[in-house]
């Protein structure tokens, strides 16, 4: 068994795209249409045959609850993993994207946490070694 | 200085100070404030090494905050926590200070 989708709900597919193709990196792996929406998976370009990320309409009503409670308490929605954390922070704040936490230390890793302007915080991670 | 404290606040402030885990979080929100409730989770797990749940976490923040030693604020829809000294220096004024200059140096 592989895992080969999870998904994050946004609450515009459209700028969602924009935001993890244009600002994170990502690339499109399949854009279907599905009645009013998209079925809309991105694929890291290091990775991609990897898992991809299915950008979720943010429709069902549990969803908005759901997503506030997690931004309230600065909870990530996913995490992605970063080769050099301070590089990525600052290539990414300077394409105007928006950090609710800046590189700490954290046990084992480094991590940042930045706001997806999609209704999600979205977690950083650098792995350190010899720790 | 006369600073109105009754038992009640007293007794929160004390409370709240009598906890191990809830010093360390006062500790590290002096030192970074404005912390949300994830990021003060990953600090106690990374500078303490103890894993707790976020519940118990929220747990010890209502008491501090009931106490008035944190306050909270929002950036964004992000609820932020900061340590505030005031009910600190109340309690030292109202209690602390008057048995230690009672008492002697020793």
């Amino acid at each position: 068994m592989k895992i080969y989708v999870m998904s994050v709900f946004v609450d515009d597919q459209a700028k969602a795209l924009n935001f993890y193709t244009g600002k994170l990196g990502f690339t499109v792996k399949n854009d279907i249409p599905l009645g009013d929406h998209r079925w809309l998976t991105v694929v890291s370009r290091e990775e991609p045959d990897g898992t991809e990320l299915l950008l979720e309409p943010s429709e069902h009503p549990a969803v908005g609850p759901y997503k506030s409670s997690l931004v309230n308490d600065g909870i990530p929605a996913a995490s992605f993993k970063v080769d050099d954390l301070e590089k990525e922070f600052e290539r990414l704040r300077d394409l105007g994207v928006k950090f609710t936490l800046e590189p700490m230390d954290a046990g084992t890793v480094r991590m940042a946490v930045l706001d997806d302007t999609c209704g999600n915080l979205i977690q950083l991670v650098e792995m350190v070694k010899g720790r | 200085m006369l600073l109105s404290v009754d038992d009640d606040q007293l007794d929160n402030v004390f409370k709240a100070l009598g906890d191990p885990i809830r010093r360390r979080i006062l500790g590290r929100l002096a030192k970074r404030p404005g912390q949300s409730l994830f990021e003060i989770c990953v600090s106690s797990v990374a500078e303490d090494g103890r894993t707790l749940s976020r519940q118990t976490i929220s747990q010890h923040l209502d008491m501090l905050e009931r106490a008035g030693l944190v306050q909270t604020h929002w950036s964004g829809r992000t609820k932020l926590h900061t340590l505030d000294n005031a009910p600190l220096r109340k309690a030292a004024v109202a209690w602390l200070n008057k048995h230690l200059r009672k008492g002697n140096t020793t």
